[in-house]
């Protein structure tokens, strides 16, 4: 890790930071970058999974049936960490049923099926708010929240989530490094739309009240570069810089390091170093939904590869089947013989093209086996430490992997684990062809549900003390009704005695009442309480990372 | 449509283990170039023997392993360790030693132990060490080099050597074997003899053992280019031959009569063939950074203190193995900084 000078759109240079490892790939990107992006038509039906994003699922607000407009809430967010969904067109809701949904163990999820009429009759819009600079940022946060707009980069973490971070921010950063090959959605919609990036900006930084905004752009798209240096001009908060292209430079931590030279910590967010980063895509998102009351119901997406007769970039609707993607592409050459969501890095491969278009889609890729080809099976590690010096958080993956095989779940976590960006850097290098990251996102799962059945078990004993406690004190009440009972047979009560006593039940009952109580309200179970807020935040970001699908370079 | 769905990434490796394998293979070939130039026929003849029996072995041990034999073999790690033993044992060595050795190599100290990456000793040293200690004399005896030898080795005074087990045409052993540069060195300081006297022993060329110093160049050679290819790391022989020289430095500043120099220790032994192809096996070896660092240093320091007061000429093979069973211990203690793990202020080399 080093720092190093760079030349600059300026025609200065600049500082910037190196992180450890990467990797140099080709990066494949003038197959699809080389047309403007097409609008995709109109799909005979559209598919929206209700979870899309990171958190809980959208609660659908409409049954089968119901006709609906475009722009129009159909899912609302269930809880803090959720989001919204709209109806991309106007048409009707045909049911809501499970569908395949773009997930890496091909699993069905609830998804609202539309029937577009199209006519692309739309709904009655909220009003624009040109004037957000002087209205009330929760206010602005709750259009976002409204407009479902997650993260674009492939993370979908909730955009208004990440604009509360409830902590001093003086520098946004928006990602435009898009380092996995292949992916030209942002390069795109830099050169073609560096103005909605650029209106998102001032959004952002009176949301977070950051002084600045930094735009790393990897020096592999000069024209993109060009686009948003010339149209920033003027605005001296923000500066346009070009980076170097290594692999994963658009990793959110990453850019942060190569921009400023900060290190999120590990377990921790940006926002502990004052600092918030979204995708250039979502600012444009932000911009839509704030300027003019759109909500997010299209995206930009890259159709690509050797298995696609022309490749290119589609203005697509969420939903739209993937299939009928390809088609538009030019469909199937033969060549290709799996179908990625996402960049070869760290996209998954989809076993069947009928699932949809999620909000985090950014790319589709149908590599030939020359492009990628079979590794064949993998042999054992030769421990030749490629990996290691490959891995851009410093990790060790080799004693990852190892331990990760014998299932020694402790050892895993000890060698942080959970740092462990799944950029398949690692993979990549690995001479033994080992899939190593396919170990870790075991390893990740078996822990999570190690934890869940913890916390389950925790919860199972204090509910059964609890029930203790109450049996005892029921038993307690019975004895002393019984001895009450026996006394006034017995006799008249002494005087002065059972008063005092009485007195000292009735103390101890209501201590044990209270205990009991306690214990009945579940306090929640003890391990959760350990972990820190950061250490909560990092397991659902993890888990969402991998939900997320189409995990992307910028992991927002 | 339906797909396939392999793991990540959906990319072209950039390595396999047979081309890590090839390479070193290759960067090896100028070094058996020199041997069997100033050796004659004995180092092909063995390093036929060394590769035939391992290649055999591991397949049987494969087979008996139940595995299927065909892809480990083309890894072509066997040939690798059957080439550094050749490299490593005198030319003359009987047949049925070399076959012992790789037998011993593959089938004990890697298969027994599961095979290639879990092995812990390397294992052409191991045989080597194995041999040297249960037969001696085969293991010391090294021909001199040909330009020195008063009854140069032929194809088939060799061969009568390597199958037959007795020297050519009626000659002693003695008569075909000399001292080499390290063993002559020893011996004549045992005597308490000055360097300078030493010195004017044929054996010595400009800066090492005559023959041994061309031999090491270009072993020396073979590992810049594995080093250029990124085959290995600088670190492990870069602190090897570090921590050789500085010891030797060090010993010779105080006492340049008695302790040779410094040169002397890297170009003629085994140490650049330790260094680029020994000490930088990966399995066996130390693999973080910093742990690479420690380990050749130590290495290189053990191969100093082995040669000057222990009780064999060289010392590699027994550095390397002291050093692997202290490579997870060192790997241990030497763990990276993770990224955001107490972080510093930017800009500070790690
Ligand atoms: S790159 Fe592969 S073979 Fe080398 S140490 Fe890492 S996991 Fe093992
Ligand atoms: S996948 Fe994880 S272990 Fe592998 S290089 Fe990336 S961060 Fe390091």
């Amino acid at each position: 890790m080093s720092v190093h000078r760079y030349p600059q759109p300026s025609g200065r240079s600049r500082r910037l930071w190196r992180f450890h490892g990467g990797v140099h790939l080709p990066d494949r990107k003038a197959l699809s970058n080389t047309r403007p992006p097409l609008r995709a038509e109109l799909p005979g039906r559209l598919i929206l999974p209700l979870q899309q994003h990171i958190g809980e699922a959208a609660e659908p607000l409409v049954k089968a049936g119901d006709r609906v407009l475009k722009g129009q809430l159909i899912g609302r967010p269930r809880s803090y960490v959720s989001a919204a969904l709209h109806a991309p067109t106007s048409g009707r809701v045909t049911a809501i049923e499970d569908h395949p949904v773009p997930h890496p163990s091909g699993l069905s999820a609830p998804c609202i099926l539309i029937e577009p009429d199209g006519e692309e009759r739309w709904a009655e819009l909220p009003e624009p708010m040109p004037d957000f600079g002087t209205r009330d940022p929760a206010e602005i946060r709750e259009r976002i929240r409204w407009a479902g707009i997650v993260g674009l980069g492939g993370a979908a973490f909730p955009a208004s989530v990440k604009l509360n971070p409830g902590r001093p921010i003086h520098t946004l950063i928006l990602n435009g490094a898009e380092c996995e090959p292949y992916i030209t959605c942002d390069d795109l919609l830099m050169r073609g739309r560096p103005e909605a990036i650029l209106e998102g900006i001032p959004i952002l930084l009176h949301l977070t009240g950051a002084e600045r905004c930094l735009i790393g752009i990897e020096d592999n798209k000069p024209e993109a570069i060009r686009a948003l240096y010339e149209a920033a001009r003027g605005d001296e908060r923000i500066e346009v810089v070009r980076i170097p292209t290594l692999y994963p430079s658009g990793g959110e931590k990453q850019l942060i390091y190569v921009l400023t030279g900060k290190e999120v910590p590990s377990n921790g967010l940006p926002a502990d170093i004052g600092m918030v980063c979204h995708n250039v895509g979502t600012a444009a998102a932000i911009a839509d939904a704030v300027l003019r009351g759109r909500p997010l119901i299209s995206r930009l997406v890259t159709v690509t590869g050797g298995g696609v007769a022309q490749p290119g970039n589609f203005e697509a609707l969420i939903g739209t089947p993937v299939a009928d993607l390809i088609r538009q592409a030019g469909g199937y050459t033969g060549r290709g013989d799996r179908l990625v969501l996402g960049g070869p890095m760290m996209g998954f491969a989809l076993s069947d093209d009928g699932i949809p278009l999620h909000k985090a889609g950014n790319c589709l890729l149908l590599p030939t086996p020359e492009e990628a080809p079979d590794p064949g099976s993998a042999l054992a590690c030769i421990r030749c430490g490629r990996c290691a010096e490959a891995c851009p958080v410093n990790l060790l993956p080799q004693q990852l992997y190892w331990f990760a095989r014998a299932k020694d779940l402790d050892r895993v976590q000890d060698f942080n684990l959970f740092d462990c960006i799944e950029c398949a850097c690692c993979a990549q290098v690995c001479p033994s062809h080992i899939p190593l990251v396919q170990y870790y996102r075991y390893a990740k799962t078996e822990i999570w549900e190690r934890e869940r059945e913890r916390r389950q078990a925790e919860h199972a004993r204090r509910r059964h003390e609890a029930r203790q406690a109450r049996l005892e004190r029921l038993e307690r009440e019975r004895q002393a009704r019984l001895r009450k009972k026996k006394a006034a047979l017995a006799k008249p009560p002494a005087k002065g005695d059972d008063p005092r006593k009485a007195a000292i039940e009735a103390a101890k009952r209501r201590a044990a009442e209270k205990r009991a109580a306690l214990a009945a309200q579940g306090k929640t179970p003890r391990n959760t309480e350990n972990l820190t807020p950061a250490q909560r935040r990092q397991v659902e970001a993890a888990e969402a990372r991998r939900a997320a699908a189409a995990g992307s370079d910028t992991q927002e | 449509m339906q797909f396939k769905t392999p793991a990540p990434p959906h990319t072209r490796l950039d390595n396999d283990v047979t081309r890590v394998m090839a390479e070193v293979l290759i960067a090896l070939v100028p070094g058996i170039a020199a041997m069997t130039w100033y050796f004659g026929w004995g180092v092909p003849i063995t390093l036929l023997l060394a590769i035939t029996t391992a290649v055999a072995t591991e397949a049987l041990a494969l087979w008996l392993r139940g595995r299927p034999p065909k892809a480990t073999l083309m890894d072509l790690s066997a040939l690798v360790t059957a080439t550094l033993f050749t490299l490593t044992v005198p030319p003359t060595l009987p047949w049925w030693l070399s076959v012992l050795g790789m037998v011993f190599a593959i089938g004990v100290v890697k298969q027994l132990f599961g095979g290639l990456g879990y092995n812990p000793f390397n294992p052409a040293m191991a045989a080597y060490v194995f041999l040297l200690i249960s037969y001696p004399v085969s293991l010391t005896a090294w021909p001199p080099i040909q330009e020195l030898a008063p009854h140069p080795l032929h194809l088939m005074d060799y061969l009568g050597v390597i199958f037959g087990g007795h020297p050519p045409g009626g000659l002693t052993w003695d008569a075909v074997t000399m001292a080499t540069p390290l063993g002559e060195m020893r011996t004549q300081l045992g005597m308490d003899h000055m360097i300078s006297e030493i010195r004017q022993s044929p054996l010595w060329g400009d800066y090492g053992g005559r023959g041994w110093e061309w031999i090491a160049n270009w072993y020396l050679l073979g590992g810049l280019w594995l080093l250029f290819r990124k085959a290995i790391s600088w670190r492990i022989p870069a602190s090897m031959l570090g921590g050789l020289l500085v010891m030797a430095g060090l010993f010779w500043m105080m006492d340049p009569e008695s302790h040779p120099f410094p040169a002397f220790h890297l170009f003629s032994g085994g140490a650049m063939l330790g260094a680029f192809f020994i000490a930088t096996d990966p399995v066996t070896a130390a693999t973080t950074p910093k742990g690479q660092l420690i380990y050749g240093l130590l290495i290189g320091v053990l191969v100093f203190v082995i040669r000057t007061w222990g009780g064999y000429p060289d010392a590699v093979a027994f550095s390397v193995l002291l050093m692997n069973m202290a490579a997870p211990t060192i790997d241990q203690y030497t763990r990276p900084r993770v990224f955001g793990t107490h972080a510093r202020e930017a800009g500070h080399e790690d």
